[in-house]
């Protein structure tokens, strides 16, 4: 018998199935990973499971528990099961903290609400969890709020809370979604030691890295359904489902610079993505289908990078010894480096590592207290901003968030227009719907505001926007990450194509490793505001001189080893 | 649509054909004295009654709306204008500007807004122009505040980032991207205001500091039927039944566009 055993879990809110026939079963210590992209309905899932779907879910199936029926346990019954016997850990955890409260009072309360411990006790037993979790100083923790913690201790804070009571089932719902490598990696190495004491674990991720190294197996949702299920290694290391195998293609990690992450657009559409339109999803899954039938015809291009031996190639961005301080913090210091014309440098770095105040230096958002940053040989930095307007439209930029670097008032065509003409024009032409052809968008397109368009598209609007003025450089900053790994894998190629198309260099931020190395030339590494590393890409992978840079590597999770056609790195 | 907007629109519609041309809802004149008719109950004759001169009050409130409503708008529209060349400067000046701006809003909005436009008719005499600017200048500090904050949201969006970073000059990144940003909350606001504006012009009018009997005002009726109501109600509650009506059918409206707004 196992401890929790799931058969044909539906859930349905008004018309719409979220969730259609899920099946799993897990044992004490087990861990089940759960991966899909965003509407997949792997949350859903999760919170059926502890029987929070809401009041509007309709759910139905059978979900046992040791016995216990979730599905006609009385709400009394599930509170008790919810604390004592089944942790829960949510996708919001970072918000999930009541900001009022003390940590220590929250961490104490499945203990004061579930057992008759008295409050001396109750008070040593957080300070121990605080600290069985890996948080430094337990009893200062204890009496901080959650805004005076950071993201990694919090989270940390939530998952104590979830284990206060030894629960024999564990749910975490992207336990480590934007947190820095090294601090994801502290709390997946919480959650392995939980798995090897014996508690059953439910990791939920999108992330195929994170669940690959604790998953025993792996259970892969798309558009509702269950595609594929299995042992780990079979799963990732020979997927059958063509949906899986997109999922782990789409992965950037160490293949050669200019492999393409998706399969070529002539290739037919995959018949699961026309299952996904049926179940009228959230429309993500949706949108993307629409997306790749659209892709720009580029497959005749050869996947490696052409003349990568030209010879010296000019200089377009030169930065010498930029230092910015705010306050007493050296956000950046003393920074050097050329980016060359037509290759990507990779700026990689945790949070605060001063990499965004590079990206804003660079586009002369803010000025370097020391140091200057010169394009295209032209002082940049030091020159005022009517000196630069004319070299303005040489350096284009794209953000994390596209669709906030667009005027809400605007249409996709206006927002196009007005790049395409210097501000001259805000008529949407040819020109717009060529160049929304040109980032694999249907013109049509050209109608709609921003706001109403999926995350992928959105990009692909503001790449449209970057490449209208003809910018021989673009400033990169996270474009790709806050988006599903197959979009980001689109818009991965689509940037590359245009590298090779219009002889373009990326300045490309990101702190997501996997990324960094699939697209760049060159990389520095950051740590503190100062570039503890550079050097070309694979130098830098294959041998990282410096400590931090190992750490960071080490932290990052892999799939690398299940990964058949390329063999462990 | 809602129901609601639906009523609001058809009250404003009523009330702008009243205000623009009262002779056709109420032909008679608005003035005329009939002492024999005095204290007349609604009835056919005299739907909403009469006075103690016994002029007729449905006329007089037809009459009365176009003062009101000016009033009302003419005071929101000096709140608004003082309240965008502060807010602009605020939001737009270098720090000390703001600093100064910001500093002198706070302290005209520490006096609560009526009293502040009764100091204002204390120094420049009572009427209908004074009450109007006075109702007008004790609304400014609080759109300024609100147009300020709105200046500083946008100006520091990513937008106006990304227009930087086009290469945009200041001039077409204000007029293009901030104006037109800030002009849609500012076309709810007045909408707004202006049902504010009218209760508090129709109070001064009724503390006897604007319009003055036996004009036709709706604050000035009140004031006049002030002493006769417990003998006879109809004199106050036609003229403050279009008091409710107008505020409550611009504020409903401004809702509403506020709604779609946040919609789109």
């Amino acid at each position: 018998m196992s401890l929790l055993t799931v058969s044909d879990l539906s859930v349905r809110f008004a018309a719409t199935t979220v969730v259609s026939g899920v099946s799993l079963s897990l044992e004490p210590g087990e861990c089940l990973g759960i991966v899909g992209e965003s509407g997949s309905g792997k949350s859903v899932t999760a919170r059926a499971l502890v029987g929070l779907a809401g009041r509007r879910a309709r759910v139905s199936g059978s979900i046992d528990f040791d016995g216990t029926e979730i599905q006609d346990a009385s709400p009394r019954r599930l509170r008790s099961l919810r604390g004592r016997e089944i942790g829960y850990v949510s996708q919001g955890a970072l918000v999930a903290l009541d900001p009022l409260r003390p940590v220590g009072r929250e961490i104490s309360d499945p203990l004061r609400l579930h057992t008759s411990m008295p409050p001396a006790e109750r008070r040593a037993r957080v300070l121990e969890l605080l600290a069985e979790v890996g948080v430094p100083e337990p009893s200062l923790r204890a009496g901080q709020r959650p805004d005076e913690l950071s993201g990694g201790l919090r989270q940390r804070a939530v998952i104590a809370s979830a284990i206060a009571l030894r629960p024999r089932l564990l749910i975490a719902d992207e336990p480590t979604t934007a947190l820095d490598s090294t601090v994801q990696s502290g709390i997946l190495d919480l959650l392995e030691r939980l798995r090897d004491e014996g508690t059953a674990l439910i990791l939920i991720s999108h992330d195929l890295a994170v669940v690959s190294r604790l998953a025993t197996r792996v259970l892969v949702m798309n558009a509702g359904t269950v595609v594929e299920s299995g042992p780990t290694a079979q799963v990732l290391g020979a997927p059958r489902h063509p949906y899986t195998r997109r999922l782990i293609a789409a992965v950037p990690t160490d293949r050669p610079r200019g492999t393409r992450l998706t399969p070529p657009a002539e290739l037919p559409a995959p018949p699961f993505g026309i299952s996904a339109a049926s179940f009228g999803n959230s429309g993500a899954a949706v949108a993307d289908v629409a997306e790749t039938t659209v892709s720009p015809s580029v497959a005749t291009a050869s996947p490696e990078f052409p003349n990568l031996s030209a010879g010296p190639r000019a200089v377009v961005v030169s930065a010498s010894h930029l230092s910015r301080r705010f306050g007493a913090r050296l956000a950046v210091d003393d920074v050097s480096f050329t980016l060359e014309r037509g290759r990507t440098l990779g700026v990689v770095g945790e949070s605060g590592s001063g990499k965004t105040t590079v990206a804003r230096l660079v586009l002369a958002l803010d000025r370097p207290d020391t140091g200057e940053v010169r394009v295209l040989g032209e002082p940049w930095t030091t020159a005022t901003e009517r000196e630069r307007r004319a070299l303005r439209p040489r350096i284009g930029a794209i953000y994390q968030d596209a669709l906030s670097s667009f005027d809400p008032r605007f249409t996709v065509g206006r927002i196009l227009a007005d790049a395409l003409s210097h501000g001259r024009s805000t008529r949407a032409g040819d020109e717009v719907s060529a160049l929304l052809r040109r980032v694999g968008l249907d013109p049509a397109v050209a109608r709609r505001r921003p706001l109403h368009l999926s995350g992928g598209q959105q990009q692909r609007v503001a790449i449209a926007r970057a490449i209208a003025a003809k910018p021989d450089v673009i400033v990169c900053d996270e474009p790709v990450s806050s988006l599903d790994v197959s979009v980001q894998a689109q818009v991965l190629d689509l940037l590359d194509d245009l590298q090779r198309d219009l002889g373009l260099s990326y300045l490309f931020i990101t702190h997501d490793l996997g990324v960094v190395r699939h697209v760049s030339d060159d990389v520095l590494v950051m740590q503190h505001g100062r570039i503890v590393e550079s050097g070309t890409t694979e130098q830098v992978f294959a041998d990282p001189r410096d400590d931090y840079t190992r750490a960071l590597f080490a932290s990052a999770p892999r799939i690398d080893g299940w990964r058949a056609p390329t063999g462990p790195s | 649509m809602k129901i609601t907007s639906v009523l609001a629109l058809a009250i404003i519609a009523f009330l702008a054909l009243a205000a623009l041309a009262p002779s056709v809802l109420a032909p008679g004149d608005p003035l005329a004295i009939a002492p024999l008719d005095s204290f007349q109950p609604p009835s056919l004759a005299h739907i909403f009654g009469t006075d103690e001169s016994g002029r007729d009050i449905y006329t007089r409130v037809i009459h009365g709306t176009g003062a009101s409503l000016l009033i009302g708008i003419a005071a929101t529209a000096i709140g608004l204008g003082l309240a965008i060349v502060f807010g602009l400067l605020a939001g737009f000046g270098p720090r000390w500007v703001d600093f100064g701006t910001t500093r002198l809003l706070e302290v005209l909005f520490a006096f609560p807004g009526l009293l502040f436009a009764l100091l204002f008719i204390v120094i420049y005499g009572p009427g209908v122009v004074t009450s109007t600017i006075a109702v007008g200048l004790s609304t400014a500090p609080g759109y300024a505040r609100i147009i300020r904050s709105r200046v500083i949201q946008v100006r520091t969006s990513p937008y106006l980032e990304a227009a930087v970073v086009l290469g945009r000059g200041s001039t077409t990144r204000i007029v293009r991207h901030v104006l037109p940003n800030v002009a849609g909350s500012l076309f709810v606001l007045a909408t707004l205001g202006v049902g504010q504006s009218i209760v508090w012009a129709s109070s001064l009018s009724y503390l006897g500091l604007g319009a003055v009997p036996p004009a036709a005002e709706w604050g000035a009726m009140l004031s006049a039927g002030r002493t006769y109501i417990a003998s006879f109600w109809w004199m106050t509650f036609f003229p403050g039944l279009f008091i409710v009506l107008s505020a409550a059918a611009t504020t409903l409206l401004g809702r509403a566009i506020q709604q779609k707004g946040r919609e789109s």
